[in-house]
């Protein structure tokens, strides 16, 4: 490593410190407090100072690295490695995922806790890939795909409560109601691309939100739905004391009383919901359809001249985007027992983004691993109270400098070889 | 076959087009050149219903397309090989050609289509697990091609295949060109700026000047056109 590089990395470290210097001292080196009457100022320069010297010292051990990136690769052999062994073991790799999380409920050290951070995670692992098929594959960069997980938990909610039909008949009718929305955002976004998409799907997520708040009769406004039903084991409920007549889940099967029981089941239930979502977009990737998608990524011109039409293959990706997402939703719904508008801001729509994009765009075990890194690692920061978020932003900067194009940024070839098709 | 009259193209109050009148015959190649800027990919684009005509109608077989949509002038046996190539560059070759009969999928003829297509250019073949993007220009052209042939076009419309590629590489493919049009009957109508290769190709040629046709003729003719080799030809005659 030559002294001018260091020289160089040294100057620009300090660089960064000054935009740091410019963004902490304001915001975190000028503290409001009340005291007596009336505001005052607390200045905290130690603080400031503290955080800056952070982001040089950050600054310029991330410089040197990528100056020595050739006697010095630790971090990206090891990330490319990684890449490697899911790329040519895919299906190994797939299968033992699968089989931990099936066996995952009943391993030693699983208590309440982790299933509850476990379903979350796969909550938003279906969710990141549901808007895979939107943005991974049909390359619409989609911010507001919250709306259709609110649509899905509305519909679900509304239905349930109002009807009294069970979840296995309002999920599919849930899922519906949130493709209908899809393609109703589709419509007047068709011609939109890039950034102009992306700020019309911001919008129609905050509308969403908003209706929800405001259309009191119908969603009960910012109060939100109180008393959705539970899922019910094919037909059996999770209830310690069942009505006069009626079985439940744990007198049927001779069991002791555990509210684990409906963990679990909840558990399975996004497992498998989860697991459809990424079968199909597997299997759709191969069809036409799916093909049409990643050529509308690629190149529209080129899809028109090839008699692709646009129209059609943006309005389904976003129908069927919007139905897992919906479906999502409907678990949400069944899971939380009660929904409000609070539950989907616009930082839901970012974190999905973040795990799609931070995975490797349209890579499906990028999805998983961005969800467990990102959720897993917010969760295992909770202690932190407030500060967590900074985990979340760390494991975002994390991600970005060590693999900028994602966790897994390889494409996988839909045709292996011409002739070979297993 | 197709029948261009008096097609009048604007892009917002920008007129491209002034009244463009050309006819293809069935079997024929025919070339249109003209400089920059003149129009030639308007008129392509305004073929194949990516732009709109505001004027003026096209015919194909008899039947009016000015007013369909891309996909269904594919569907009727039209397909644009579009200018700099638009190859899918993370697809691979295979699925860059699959989609090329995306409108042809249900006619099941893919994998002998797909046969054709390497017979005519066997570098395809070699490279068929390949990213699009990795291929090199003239691979790239004969890749756009290819996939074009895939929706099986009774007429096929070049946009400059000669750009951007080595001067060995454009023979070969002006060679594919001739052969299309000889071997698997498909009338050719190209856009080129390369005035020498695209008339002495050609059976017929139309010059195209500030959106309307200035000259026409035979390819034969029009090289030795005094005009056309002051304006076209000036250099590129020697070799």
């Amino acid at each position: 490593m030559e002294k001018q590089d260091i020289i160089k990395s040294f100057k620009d470290s300090l660089f960064t410190g000054l935009i740091a210097l410019a963004l902490f001292g304001p915001i975190v080196g000028l503290r409001t407090a009340s005291k007596g009457e009336g505001l005052f100022i607390t200045p905290q320069w130690g603080v400031v100072l503290l955080l800056v010297g952070l982001c040089i010292l950050g600054r310029f051990l991330i410089n040197i690295n990528s100056a020595r990136k050739t006697e010095f690769k630790f971090l990206s052999t090891l990330t490319s490695k990684f890449s490697n062994i899911t790329d040519d073991k895919a299906k190994h790799f797939a299968i033992t995922g699968i089989l931990f999380a099936v066996v995952f409920p009943f391993l030693p050290f699983t208590d309440r806790y982790f299933m509850d951070v476990a379903i979350m995670i796969l909550t938003y692992i279906m969710l990141g890939w549901g808007l895979n098929i939107v943005v991974g594959l049909a390359g619409l960069l989609d911010l507001g795909y919250v709306a259709f997980y609110a649509v899905g938990a509305y519909s679900y909610a509304l239905i349930a409560t109002t009807f009294g039909w069970s979840f296995w008949i309002c999920l599919p009718l849930a899922g519906l109601f949130a493709a209908f929305f899809g393609i109703l955002l589709g419509f007047p976004v068709l011609r939109l691309r890039g950034d102009y998409l992306a700020i019309v799907t911001l919008g129609f997520g905050e509308i969403i939100r908003i209706i929800l708040i405001n259309w009191y009769e119908v969603t009960n406004g910012p109060d939100g739905i109180t008393g959705i039903p539970r899922p019910s084991f094919f037909g059996l409920p999770f209830k310690r004391s069942p009505d006069e007549g009626e079985m439940s889940f744990h007198t049927f099967f001779g069991l002791e009383y555990s509210t684990m029981h409906r963990i679990i089941f909840l558990y399975y239930l996004i497992l498998v919901l989860a697991l459809i979502t990424n079968y199909f977009t597997l299997k759709i990737r191969k069809l036409p359809v799916g093909r049409a998608w990643e050529a509308l990524r690629e190149d529209e011109i080129a899809c028109k001249s090839l008699g692709v039409n646009p129209t059609n293959t943006k309005l389904t990706a976003f129908a069927i985007g919007a139905m897992f997402g919906g479906f999502a939703g409907s678990f949400f719904a069944t899971r939380q027992a009660f929904i409000s508008p609070e539950s989907f801001t616009f930082i839901e729509s970012a974190i999905i983004v973040a795990i799609v994009v931070l995975g490797g765009m349209g890579s499906q075990t990028g999805v998983v691993l961005a969800s467990i890194f990102l959720i897993g690692i917010t969760e295992i920061f909770r202690d932190l109270e407030q500060y967590r978020m900074i985990a979340f932003g760390g494991a975002m900067v994390l991600i970005m400098v060590f693999k900028p194009k994602g966790i897994l940024a390889n494409r996988k070839p839909t045709i292996l070889m011409h002739g070979d098709n297993k | 076959m197709l029948k261009i009259s008096n097609v009048e193209t604007f892009y917002g109050k920008i007129q491209a087009l002034r009244g463009v009148d050309i006819d293809v015959n069935d079997g024929e190649i025919v070339s249109l050149i003209g400089s920059n800027g003149a129009g030639k990919s308007t008129l392509l684009m305004t073929i194949s219903g990516v732009n709109k005509a505001r004027n003026g109608n096209i015919t194909f077989n008899g039947k009016r397309i000015e007013n369909r949509q891309p996909h269904k002038i594919v569907d009727l046996g039209i397909c644009q090989v579009p200018e700099g190539r638009r190859i899918f560059s993370r697809l691979t070759v295979e699925e860059n050609l699959r989609l090329g009969a995306f409108t042809n999928e249900k006619g099941k003829h893919f994998e002998t289509d797909i046969k054709e297509v390497y017979d005519l250019f066997p570098v395809l073949s070699d490279r068929k697990t390949q990213r699009g993007g990795t291929l090199s220009g003239g691979e790239q052209q004969m890749l756009a091609i290819g996939r074009a042939l895939m929706s099986k076009p009774k007429v096929l419309l070049l946009d400059e295949p000669s750009l951007g590629i080595a001067p060995k590489l454009v023979n070969q493919i002006f060679a594919s060109i001739k052969n299309i049009n000889k071997e698997k009957n498909v009338t050719i109508f190209l856009v080129e700026q390369n005035a020498k290769k695209a008339l002495e190709l050609a059976d017929r040629a139309y010059v195209l000047v500030n959106g309307k046709v200035t000259i026409m003729g035979s390819g034969q003719d029009l090289l030795k056109n005094k005009d056309i080799q002051a304006a076209y030809l000036e250099g590129g005659t020697k070799n």
